[in-house]
């Protein structure tokens, strides 16, 4: 653009002259920038600087209050050796396995029976009725399981009525039953989410698909395992991501239901790390445990992202 | 089509059994508030003598009405402040392009799969030392900043998929930046904007691990945070824990049926922008 068209006030000419004088750019760009600022400074001051701060706690001895003694890796190397705490690191993988595995799984069953079989009214009650546990609070989640799992709770009153009464107990106080009971709080809460989100998926295949395969007599295990899961590979990358962070991230519902307990059968890094840093004033130690916690997540979650992504293509 | 009456039957009998056991907790739940305060009650039967007196002895109890006001108070403190500030910044990196677009972009994504737990010890050293723990702010200014990932990301796939010949368009007729965003691109942009307006609401309703660290009285709390309180107390009291548990999810349970469709659509939407 020749400069004298600058003054020129037709309106072609008016964007492109200001767009090139570099006055004009860099008042753009700052104007531009001032857009982000109060995002960006409230991301920085309380996200990225308190990550910041967790990684230098993690190196140091500290009790909150005298002063702070560097320590190196020994933090890391006590979150290893003590079986209390690197519990909390199995513990929260095999918590994985429940939020992950089974929501998913059956999850993608469900889904393909509404778009199977109910698809008109019917569905839609069961896509509403479905999703409920995922919009009340974890918390709430916890303490409506915690009862219905106690020894006198729904639970073992169904067992009871089915005749499986020697196998009735205190689920969420039992060493071997705890973790796993927890688990299947997280499935009854993820369940819906994962059935919606996995339904819109099999809702975006063309049905053409599904048309010409039922012509030819298709079962609905056939049409669920050479039309629905291949074509879903993405949906089911989104689900396994947001249960596994769920899984691996998972405080609320612990630390309602069983604190932990008993012993430490229940105890994931999230509890761990409030009880090291809130009730033993050991923010050294809690902080490494969150610095694993925070690799954890990333070690996790970028594979299935970039698994999901590259099939989905 | 050639699907059998028999797999129908089949196939919408285990819809039911999944739908019953989505709901009979609640409907557990239910009786059990109904049973005198103190005794144990069994599962899922209804009493001889309803007492739906215990709805209120919670309320009074849990201080419903502080916490009524301390919730939404929270509420209307972090939404639209929070809506504000992720709309404009997601607009110059969608839609005016500024350069380090990419690296802002990237920035703020990385902060989505971030646990909690990863941060909340220095936030509560931070905010002793800046003076806010235990205010009303200790819970609402760090919720803001952990929206900023979501959205961010949420309000740049809208601005991104706008057509950039609507800005070129306002230049033209001398609109300023400013004017470019509030006049023209914000009502443009009022579907995502409500969708994440609801999201926000009911996350910041059911924060419950800032709550608990960041504010010692539970009348000062968001609504998760106080049930958790709550639960301390009267942990040995079914009727009346269940009693409050159903108090908290009422207001809850309201919004959703009313929003229902934003809210499971903004849900799934955000996972799989996400």
């Amino acid at each position: 653009m020749k400069s004298k068209l600058k003054s020129d006030n037709s309106p072609v000419a008016s964007v492109p002259s200001r767009r090139n004088s570099s006055n004009g750019i860099r008042r753009e760009v700052l104007i531009g920038w001032l857009f982000v600022i109060p995002a960006l400074a409230f991301y920085l001051f309380f996200v990225i600087f308190p990550l910041i701060m967790s990684i230098r706690y993690s190196f140091f001895n500290w009790n909150g209050i005298t002063k702070m003694t560097f320590v190196g890796l020994k933090n890391y190397i006590t979150v290893f050796k003590v079986p209390d705490l690197f519990g909390t690191i199995i513990n929260a993988f095999e918590l994985v396995v429940y939020f992950s595995v089974f929501p998913v799984g059956i999850g993608l069953l469900i889904a393909s029976i509404i778009h199977r079989v109910a698809s008109g009214k019917f569905g839609e009650a069961a896509r509403t009725i479905l999703f409920l546990p995922q919009i009340i609070p974890l918390v709430a989640a916890g303490i409506i399981w915690g009862w219905l799992l106690s020894s006198s709770g729904l639970v073992n009153e169904i067992l009871k009525t089915l005749g499986l009464g020697v196998i009735t107990r205190a689920w969420l106080g039992d060493f071997t039953w705890a973790l796993p009971s927890v688990g299947f709080i997280g499935v009854w809460v993820l369940l819906g989410f994962c059935t919606l989100l996995l339904l819109t998926g099999i809702n975006k295949i063309d049905p053409s698909l599904y048309e010409s395969a039922r012509i030819d007599g298709a079962t609905w295990w056939n049409e669920f395992t050479s039309i629905t899961i291949p074509l879903l590979k993405n949906e089911i990358g989104v689900c396994l991501t947001v249960t596994v962070t769920n899984a691996l991230a998972a405080f609320d519902i612990v630390y309602v239901t069983t604190a932990g307990g008993p012993g430490n059968s229940t105890s994931v890094p999230g509890v761990q790390i409030y009880i090291l840093a809130f009730t033993q004033q050991r923010i050294g130690l809690a902080s490494a445990l969150a610095v694993l916690l925070l690799i954890m997540v990333l070690i996790v979650v970028i594979p299935i992202q970039l698994l999901s992504k590259e099939s989905a293509q | 089509m050639k699907i059998s009456r028999g797999e129908v039957i089949t196939g919408r009998a285990f819809l039911l059994l999944m739908m019953l056991i989505t709901v009979l907790p609640f409907i557990s739940i239910f009786t059990t508030a109904l049973y005198p305060s103190g005794t144990i009650p069994d599962g899922l039967s209804w009493p001889a003598n309803p007492q739906w007196g215990n709805f209120i002895t919670a309320f009074k109890v849990a201080n419903m009405g502080t916490l009524l006001e301390s919730s939404l108070s929270i509420v209307l403190m972090v939404v639209p402040i929070a809506l504000l500030i992720s709309t404009m910044a997601a607009f110059a990196i969608g839609q005016l392009r500024i350069p380090g677009s990419n690296f802002l972009l990237f920035l703020f994504v990385f902060g989505l799969t971030l646990p909690m737990g990863g941060i909340i010890v220095p936030l509560y050293y931070m905010e002793r030392t800046i003076g806010i723990y235990n205010t009303r702010f200790a819970i609402a200014l760090p919720l803001i900043a952990l929206y900023m990932p979501f959205s961010v990301y949420w309000m740049r796939t809208h601005f991104v998929n706008m057509p950039h010949e609507i800005t070129e368009a306002a230049q033209v007729d001398g609109a300023n930046t400013w004017d470019l965003f509030w006049r023209i691109h914000l009502p443009l942009a009022q579907a995502p904007i409500t969708s994440l307006g609801i999201l926000m609401s009911v996350w910041t309703w059911n924060q419950f691990l800032l709550a608990l660290v960041l504010v010692e009285n539970p009348a000062h709390r968001t609504m998760a945070g106080a049930l958790g309180a709550f639960q301390g107390h009267y942990a040995t009291d079914v009727p009346l824990l269940c009693a409050g548990t159903i108090v908290v999810l009422v207001p809850t349970l309201v919004i959703f049926v009313i929003f229902q469709r934003q809210i499971i659509s903004a849900m799934l939407q955000g996972a799989i922008k996400g």
